[in-house]
């Protein structure tokens, strides 16, 4: 079964880096989003580090959500879709191996750029490490609940920006305890107990999400 | 009478609030009830059409 | 007594009318009661005065916005389990009442933040989670008018409501815990805490008589709702025609 899984990250990992300026775009948006905010508030130092957490924070889930409809469009439209949901293995597998390389593709990048951001933001040490931290167990809940939300609204007109509507609720205490994480850090408070519910909801949604997932894609594929 | 209305002051925010959900209650009642009627006036008509026709 | 002969449209269609009228006017005189007692029975309260009395049309409807939304994800379990088509209709008759319910709970929340708290908006644990709760309902309703084939729409929505379902005590303690975090905030909320708590007879009377009111209500609207949802998708079968020539004669 896990032959399974290697091949369908393999496969979406070689497809997603033969065309590689969609990892970039996802990079770059996230990027120039977070460099906006200085040039809308105002340059002064301790204002930008009490919002730096947030920022990136918002940012990040706002690029993982903007690359969310490409996570099953192509195989939908070129019908190999249909011929994963034929597999023996069971769907869930597969859908999990697909938001595994999603995350490869547009969570992990983020993780890695956004200490180089928080700098910008004049963030410490510790505070960036907490960031990493804090955005390693965050962004792969962001993929797996867009999941839910990408593969209720495969094919839709206007699908991309009804997924938005329906899964940034959810990603609302990610997001609460992601920036509350990094701000505990800064206020010296620890941040384990925002790690652990960090921890507990990576948990749960690796659990449920690719389970919903295919279901989902099982109502939009008939 | 106005005495009353005034609310110890408070008169604006607690008609604002009764007011506003009144008026919701009302709007979604009449909406609920024309769409009913309006669609089953519209299949009414679909259907004389179609009978005429066979 | 099969219940699941109600689950035929064409059964189920009647039946919904003649609970339609009665709901609805159990819920007229419940709230005629209802605001008789709100205004005129309660007392003033000593700290608040005269303000108080929003509660208890902002309390109802808070409830009923959170209740709505567990029974839309039970019918929409219901219609996903048995495959009933009836079930995936009720929760998306119950949709539209259920947001309107939360946008009051905003709005009277708002206008009874103001005199009390001298804030339109608050960043409270409550009025934050009640305002995701609209959000979740605007997507429960952009989704269900995105999707044109019925079906697809009625199993989407309702995996949807019950994803949503299990996010909502989820939302509700990470935004608790979020704002006693920063509880910089500087408006407490004790002063309303202490009203529920120190609530006399007769305003908890008068809350559960509104409660009731905007429950009938709810399921008068829903019902009618419903009824108009069935003329729509089942508007080629026979029964409809029959229905509609009866109705001609």
């Amino acid at each position: 079964m896990f032959a399974a899984l290697k091949c369908i990250i393999a496969r979406d990992l070689t497809l997603a880096l033969r065309h590689r300026s969609d990892v970039l775009t996802t990079v770059f948006f996230f990027i120039i989003v977070v460099s906006l905010f200085p040039l809308g508030v105002g340059p002064e130092t301790d204002l930008l580090r009490s919002m730096a957490a947030g920022v990136v924070w918002v940012s990040a889930l706002l690029a993982s959500m903007l690359s969310l409809s490409r996570l099953f469009a192509d195989d939908f439209n070129d019908g190999t879709l249909e011929q994963l949901l034929l597999t023996p293995q069971p769907l869930a597998l597969i859908v999990f191996g697909k938001i595994l390389a999603h995350w490869i593709i547009s969570g992990l990048p983020l993780v890695l750029i956004a200490p180089l951001l928080g700098l910008q933001f004049g963030l410490g040490g510790d505070a960036l490490m907490m960031l990493v931290l804090t955005l390693l167990l965050g962004t792969p809940v962001l993929s797996l609940i867009g999941a839910i939300g990408a593969a209720l609204t495969l094919g839709l007109r206007g699908g991309g920006v009804l997924v938005s509507l329906l899964v940034l609720p959810l990603y609302i205490p990610v997001l609460i305890f992601g920036a509350g994480g990094v701000e505990a850090t800064v206020s010296g408070m620890g941040a384990e107990g925002h790690l652990s519910l960090l921890g507990a909801m990576l948990i749960l949604s690796l659990l449920l999400a690719p389970l919903a997932s295919a279901a989902a894609l099982r109502i939009s594929v008939e | 009478m106005a005495e009353w209305l005034a609310m110890g002051g408070h008169g604006f925010y607690i008609w604002g609030s009764y007011g506003v959900t009144a008026l919701f209650m009302i709007v979604e009642t009449i909406l609920v009830i024309r769409h009913k009627r309006t669609l089953l006036q519209r299949l009414g008509r679909m259907m004389r059409m179609n009978s005429e026709v066979e | 007594m099969n219940l699941f002969k109600y689950s035929a449209p064409s059964i189920f269609y009647p039946l919904a009318g003649r609970l339609a009228t009665g709901f609805a006017i159990a819920a007229v005189l419940l709230l005629a009661i209802g605001l008789y007692m709100s205004f005129f029975v309660a007392p003033t309260d000593y700290k608040q005065g005269e303000g108080y009395r929003i509660m208890f049309i902002h309390v109802p409807a808070a409830w009923m916005s959170m209740f709505i939304y567990l029974v839309m994800a039970a019918w929409a379990a219901a219609g996903m389990i048995w495959r009933t088509r009836l079930s995936s209709m009720m929760a998306s008759a119950l949709a539209p009442t259920g947001a309107m319910f939360t946008f009051i709970a905003l709005w009277t929340g708002a206008l009874w933040g103001k005199p009390m708290w001298g804030a339109w908006w608050v960043w409270d644990a409550r009025l934050t989670s009640e305002l995701i709760l609209l959000f979740l309902y605007i997507g429960y309703m952009a989704m269900e008018s995105a999707i044109d084939d019925p079906r697809r729409a009625a199993r989407a929505c309702g995996l949807l409501a019950l994803v949503g379902v299990i996010n909502i005590p989820i939302i509700y303690y990470s935004v608790k815990w979020w704002n006693t975090l920063h509880q910089g905030a500087s408006i407490k909320m004790s002063e309303s805490g202490g009203i529920e708590s120190s609530m006399t007879e007769i305003m908890l009377w008068t809350m559960l008589i509104m409660t009731f009111a905007c429950w009938f209500y709810t399921i008068a609207v829903a019902l009618t709702r419903v009824r108009s949802i069935i003329l729509e998708r089942e508007s080629k079968t026979v029964w409809v025609k029959e229905m509609l020539q009866q109705g001609e004669k």
